[in-house]
């Protein structure tokens, strides 16, 4: 199922890309905060993918590189007074010399599979416990971003719009980027790595190098949204922010939407972001709800969708590129 | 100097020696086949030199440098690229896109990969199916991909592992006319074959193993006279009765 | 208390809570020797223990150690069908599907449990559930070692069962060739079914049996889950009698560092030997 060029199905497409900078002109707060948070985890399953995905090593821990990116950038505006903007590099960066770290430990010992998922838990899980008892971070209360004028400088505005903006563009480099390793030699490279690793190997492919690049340019990227995150809500807590839950959050919308694919993580947070938000609404009572619900999509996902929703002829046609 | 030297190679598994101080060398240019009973250690010796074991001992000298021991990317870096005898393709991408893995042990770019890719594809006969699936291939296609896409790495010595194991006689005759092809663009062939009638055709010497030990090696016509590997072959009582 | 009681007393304690992690790590290397795949929702599988076991004592007044008669078999065919209905289809696709299974499915029933029993803790006050008694100065908690011989017990049970019966050794032929058992006539499905019963059964033992001295909330089930892995992993995978012993040392190992790190930064410590493990020797401290 290639498309050709202009065909209907890619007019949808550039219909949306066209019609979603419009949408602030029209839509009240609630609609705009459905909208920024489908953007960012559309963006952080973009991210999620170019390690887990396409290069096929399965984490559960990306919170750490999350929580790390909205640490770095709030801990430097708090304390020295840093934009975020500045902030947010550094915090991509020390989240990237996190997953070199912690790739080069695993991946030289030749983790995968079942262990490498295991083993990013565990770093998850250990982020975590130092993040709560912590003083220096703001121990389990968290951190507080003090309030300035509002303005681009300090990444703080009065109203949804500058951060809807933002994180639309935000997204809009994720797919630039994952589009651009697909037709690397990265990105060739790491699907095979995915597929078989002899092979790769004995093809002259150095499995080591290639896993590393891709788990740093993926906690760059995700360690990015971390900022955005905190200075959006202004506020973090340790375990929602870099805890095992945001780690499912992440990964969830990819696995819907399909792996391995350039638009499915997009997919996926389109469709479960705004349907989140309305089973908010209506069974907001109820603790537990939203996760349950969860829980049922991976399942169905999993026994009947394990490829995502994008290999649904519909939604195949609308994105008309083939599965890596 | 020969192009692979290989010299008292010796490799045991638990308890068992698959491999026992094998000895021999290939010089450029030649086709050198590797014959013997299943579980004579045909394979491993591959293994051995390729860098997917480690030998316990012995040496593998390739064009001059002391490549024991090192790992499978690095020797393939070096200009030594080996098959499989299962054929490992890339199931979930092109014949193309195989390839190109193979061409970017060569290139970084997209383009020359490609270009690359598609010109081997088509001096090998295979351009027509370059945008099929690996996983849509028939066992003798994925054979020839296993081929193509080793050759792609540009290989100056190219260890060929049961290449027409499952063939039709008439698929074997076009792997032979490859693999003649092949040498004759200046590539050195290893060759581990069971198919005797392409391997005598095809191999300029032949060496014989048995028990993960050499026990014969010279001219084809040579090697299908010899005793022992008779004997390796069809047993004792076989020769016994003959005489 | 001189320094040796207190240590001495770190290493009894270490012993008591390490059968109890042992006992969970039981059925979760089984599982996973068996068929090859990580359980996720093992844990949620000894919360249903334990709330099995709660409501029959708040409700009924039924003694928790009763309860292992309602609660074993019931969590047996509760793992049974799980294996059957939503286990087995993705045993065939990539690995990361059945993670995610399993980690969906641990979802759902943490999720549920907070939905119909609410997120509070729950407790239960037997007679019992506090007493000790004093060996050389060192006092032992008796539903501790209880529950410690009890995973004795089991692990003894499951060992002569799959040494000597036809259904054991049906297992461990389908968990070491699959296809050579099936050419033998093994219903490898149907084994599958029952490991996972098995597995499934024994956490739930271990839920019932720790509930005279342990909460019960929806999320327990992770607590012990998260160190059952680390034990799986030191035991070697399939190695319940490497479960056992590795349940012992993580017991000792954290006991022993709670004397020196306060409160939850002792499981730290844990992750430390955790990512050790799988970095160094991810087939088991007994392992190849």
């Amino acid at each position: 199922m290639e498309g050709n060029g202009l065909t209907w199905n890619r007019l949808w497409l550039c219909a949306a890309g066209v019609a979603i900078p419009l949408f602030p002109f029209f839509a009240g707060d609630q609609f705009l905060h459905v909208m920024i948070m489908a953007f960012l985890y559309a963006y952080l399953g973009s991210c999620w993918n170019i390690l887990c995905g396409y290069g096929g090593q399965f984490s559960i821990g990306h919170s750490v590189f999350f929580g790390i990116g909205a640490y770095t950038s709030t801990l430097l505006f708090m304390r020295l007074g840093i934009s975020p903007w500045l902030g947010m590099l550094a915090g991509g960066i020390l989240a990237a010399l996190v997953g070199l770290g912690f790739g080069f430990l695993t991946f030289r010992f030749g983790l995968k599979g079942h262990f490498f998922a295991l083993a990013t838990i565990a770093l998850c899980k250990g982020m975590e416990i130092i993040a709560l008892n912590w003083d220096f971070v703001g121990g389990a209360a968290g951190l507080v971003i003090p309030p300035h004028d509002p303005s681009f400088i300090v990444f703080q505005f009065d109203k949804k719009v500058p951060f809807y903006y933002i994180m639309y563009g935000l997204m809009l480099l994720s797919i630039l980027v994952v589009f651009l390793v697909n037709r690397s030699k990265l990105g060739l490279y790491l699907a095979a790595i995915r597929e078989d690793e002899a092979a790769a190997q004995a093809l002259g492919v150095t499995l080591v190098k290639y896993k590393i690049y891709a788990i740093v340019l993926s906690a760059f990227l995700t360690g990015l949204g971390g900022t955005f995150f905190a200075q959006y809500l202004t506020y973090i807590d340790p375990t929602f922010t870099i805890g095992i839950g945001m780690s499912i959050e992440i990964i969830v919308r990819p696995i819907l939407g399909g792996v391995g694919t350039v638009m499915g993580p997009i997919l996926g947070a389109f469709i479960l972001d705004p349907l989140a938000e309305l089973s908010r609404n209506f069974l907001g009572g109820y603790t537990g709800a939203h996760m349950v619900s969860y829980g049922i999509l991976l399942i169905v996902c999993c026994l009947f969708m394990p490829n995502g929703i994008i290999e649904i002829p519909f939604f195949a046609r609308i994105f008309g590129r083939k599965v890596r | 100097m020969s192009l692979l030297e290989v010299k008292n190679l010796s490799k045991s598994f638990g308890g068992l020696k698959a491999v026992s101080k094998v000895d021999f060398s290939i010089e450029g240019r030649e086709i050198l086949g590797l014959i013997g009973p299943n579980g004579a250690g045909k394979t491993t010796i591959f293994n051995l030199i390729s860098g997917t074991y480690r030998p316990d001992e012995g040496q593998v000298i390739f064009q001059g440098r002391d490549i024991t021991g090192l790992r499978a990317d690095e020797v393939c870096k070096s200009g030594l690229t080996r098959t499989f005898q299962i054929t490992k393709p890339f199931l979930k991408l092109t014949v193309l896109e195989n390839v190109m893995v193979g061409a970017y042990n060569r290139v970084n770019s997209r383009k020359e990969a490609a270009q690359e890719a598609r010109e081997i594809l088509e001096e090998t006969g295979f351009g027509r199916r370059a945008n099929a699936l690996a996983s849509t291939l028939t066992v003798a296609e994925r054979k020839r991909l296993e081929l193509i896409r080793a050759l792609a790495t540009r290989p100056a010595l190219l260890l060929l592992d049961e290449v027409m194991a499952g063939l039709n006689p008439a698929e074997v005759d076009e792997m032979i006319a490859l693999v003649r092809k092949i040498r004759d663009d200046g590539l050195t062939l290893f060759i581990i074959e069971h198919v005797m009638r392409a391997l005598m055709q095809i191999s300029d010497h032949i060496i014989v193993l048995h028990h993960g030990e050499r026990i014969a090696g010279g001219q084809p016509e040579e090697i299908a006279k010899n005793q022992r590997v008779i004997e390796a072959y069809l047993g004792e009582e076989y020769v016994l009765a003959k005489r | 208390m001189s320094m040796t009681t207190v240590i001495f007393q770190a290493l009894v304690s270490g012993i008591l809570n390490g059968g109890i992690y042992a006992l969970v790590a039981i059925g979760l290397t089984f599982i996973w020797g068996v068929m090859n795949i990580v359980n996720f929702a093992h844990g949620s599988m000894m919360m249903l223990g334990m709330y099995i076991s709660f409501w029959l004592f708040t409700l009924l007044g039924i003694d928790p150690y009763l309860s292992l008669l309602f609660s074993i078999p019931t969590l047996f065919f509760f793992g049974m069908a799980t294996e059957k209905y939503l286990v087995q289809p993705v045993l065939a696709g990539q690995p990361f599907i059945q993670v995610v299974l399993t980690m969906g499915l641990m979802l759902l029933l943490e999720n549920l449990a907070t939905i119909f029993f609410t997120p509070d803790y729950r407790a239960i006050t037997v007679s019992y559930g506090s007493s000790t008694f004093a060996i050389a100065g060192v006092r032992v908690h008796v539903p501790r070692l209880l529950a410690t011989i009890a995973a004795l017990l089991i692990s003894g049970i499951l060992y002569v069962f799959l040494k000597k019966t036809d259904l054991g050794k049906a297992i461990r032929a389908a968990s070491q060739q699959k296809e050579g058992a099936m050419l033998v006539g093994i219903d490898v499905r149907h084994v599958y079914a029952v490991a996972f019963g098995i597995g499934t059964a024994s956490v739930g033992a271990a839920g019932s049996l720790v509930l005279p001295f342990f909460y019960a909330e929806p999320h327990v089930g992770l607590v012990f889950l998260t160190i059952a892995f680390v034990i799986v992993v030191m035991g070697g995978f399939g190695n319940f009698i490497g479960a056992l012993i590795s349940g012992f040392i993580i017991g000792i190992i954290e006991s022993l560092g709670g004397i020196f790190m306060p409160g939850s930064t002792k499981h730290v410590i844990t992750f430390g030997v955790f990512i050790l493990l799988l970095l160094f020797k991810p087939l088991g401290l007994l392992g190849k």
